[in-house]
């Protein structure tokens, strides 16, 4: 059974339609990259599947639970606000420039929510987080604040923020944007590691080197549309559409 | 001119100016966070009539609004408000519009992508708030709020329209019957004394904030 399954996805904003019918799924355990332009509707797409913005007209569900649907007008049904924030914890989003809680140290930024959203007790919370941070490789940085953290290592703090409320499926909008170059590389480790755990994960990148080899499949999307999908070595080796190699050849230049 | 008296009476109308300034602050700070919240919303039947407070409130003196409901409560409401409360009153009403509007400003200057990260992690928009957004804003906010706090200070003396007799009143009368200016700069000292804790209170939190950027 997918994890995630999004059908028809229509999005405007102000009478400009950004995703023009958009489906995708993700199996457990698969881990789906989503390329193409700036503009395309890549973070949009991101957005809608986390509730953080609402969709016009599509189906999505997650974890077997219809978010919304089509009614019979042709306009999105969202399910009620149970659900949907029901559903809100089945995922998990990482962002391009982190925004992790600057007025909190490091381990409350990951304690904050396992204990006033899911009702951990401090200790769990706690003892779950320096797991977390072990893993990140920033057991030192527990009582540090996020300003005086290196791009790279905010990042790490923000996926195990992420990964603290045990997301059935993880969202990356860019991660790896806001990094100096050499600092991508840390970040990028860290998702090849969680897919090695079979993490469920969905990831826009501009990485293209990455995404080959972490993504079991790949979504070209330009202009609100997805242009061409499957498994990487067809997107990246064996290119149908025109459009989709001119957008790769512009990677293989540099 | 007796020097003992004259203090121990200062002294006296001092503490009527610091209860004005206390109970002001006690009830204007989160009247003035609800009239901010009241201000953001797009509920328009809530939107304008706050909009509509705040203009009245920065818009007319602080000394008409005394002297309106002092001698305005009677005509309306048919009780005879006493004067320390009438004043009371007509600071709140006046500094919770002033601090609304500081506040609307330092919410409205934390980044979207705080209340994002806070939705996704499943926090509800009371928890964000008093949270995620709240302690951030009181950060960014204590230069402006310290001007008000200042201000109020000085306002205070204002009250004495309506005939309280708080520390300037009780100056002026001394100066006018012991025909002397010295009431006058020791007054200026206490004002200074009271606004100097208001700076040093303002520069600890300002320090304690600076924890994070
Ligand atoms: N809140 C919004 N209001 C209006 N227009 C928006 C909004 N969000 C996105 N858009 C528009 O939708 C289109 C798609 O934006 P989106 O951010 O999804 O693209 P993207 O593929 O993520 O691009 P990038 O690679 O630059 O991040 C853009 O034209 C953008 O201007
Ligand atoms: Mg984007």
């Amino acid at each position: 059974m997918p994890i995630l399954t999004a059908h028809d996805i229509h999005k405007s904003f102000g009478g400009e339609e950004v995703l023009k019918g958009i489906s995708v799924e993700v199996e457990k355990g698969g881990v789906l990259a989503v390329i193409g332009p700036s503009g395309s509707g890549k973070s949009t797409l991101l957005r809608c599947i986390t509730q953080l913005e609402t969709v016009d007209r599509g189906d999505i569900a997650i974890c077997g639970e219809t978010l919304v649907r089509t009614g019979k007008d042709g306009k999105a049904v969202y399910s009620d606000r149970a659900v949907c924030n029901r559903i809100a914890l089945h995922v998990g989003l990482v962002f391009q420039n982190f925004n992790l809680f600057p007025h909190f140290s490091v381990l409350r930024n990951i304690t904050e929510a396992p204990e006033h959203v899911l009702g951990r007790t401090k200790e769990q919370a706690e003892a779950s987080a320096m797991k977390l941070l072990k893993k990140m490789d920033l057991s030192d940085k527990a009582d540090a604040y996020p300003c005086r953290l290196s791009g790279g290592q905010q990042q790490r703090v923000s996926i195990a923020r992420a990964l603290a409320m045990n997301p059935d499926v993880l969202f990356f909008d860019e991660p790896t944007s806001a990094l100096d170059p050499e600092l991508t590389g840390e970040i990028l480790k860290v998702i090849r590691g969680l897919a090695a755990e079979r993490m469920t994960m969905v990831v826009v990148t501009h990485e293209m080197a990455f995404a080959r080899d972490v993504a079991d499949r790949v979504v070209f999307m330009a202009d609100g549309v997805i242009v061409e999908q499957g498994p990487p070595e067809q997107v990246f080796g064996n290119t149908q559409s025109e459009r989709t190699k001119a957008f790769l050849s512009r990677f293989h230049e540099n | 001119m007796n020097y003992s008296v004259l203090l121990s009476q200062m002294l006296g109308a001092t503490l009527m100016t610091l209860r004005i300034f206390f109970v002001t602050l006690a009830f204007s700070l989160p009247l003035g966070l609800l009239v901010a919240v009241g201000r953001m919303t797009k509920v328009k039947a809530v939107n304008l009539p706050v909009r509509l407070y705040i203009l009245l409130m920065r818009g007319t003196p602080l000394m008409l609004q005394l002297l309106f409901i002092f001698y305005g409560f009677k005509p309306i409401f048919g009780i005879q408000l006493d004067r320390v409360p009438a004043a009371e009153a007509a600071f709140v009403l006046n500094y919770a519009a002033y601090f609304a509007e500081i506040f609307r400003g330092g919410i409205a200057g934390i980044p979207r992508g705080q209340r994002e990260a806070a939705k996704v992690l499943g926090f509800t928009r009371r928890q964000t708030f008093f949270r995620i957004v709240l302690p951030q804003v009181v950060k960014g906010i204590l230069p402006p709020m310290s001007n008000e706090f200042i201000t109020l200070v000085k306002d205070t003396s204002l009250a004495q329209v309506i005939g309280v007799v708080e520390l300037l009143k009780i100056t002026s009368d001394w100066v006018s019957s012991a025909v002397s200016m010295i009431p006058f700069a020791v007054a200026g000292v206490f004002y200074l004394v009271m606004n100097a804790a208001v700076t040093r209170c303002f520069t600890a939190a300002e320090k304690h904030y600076s924890y994070y950027r």
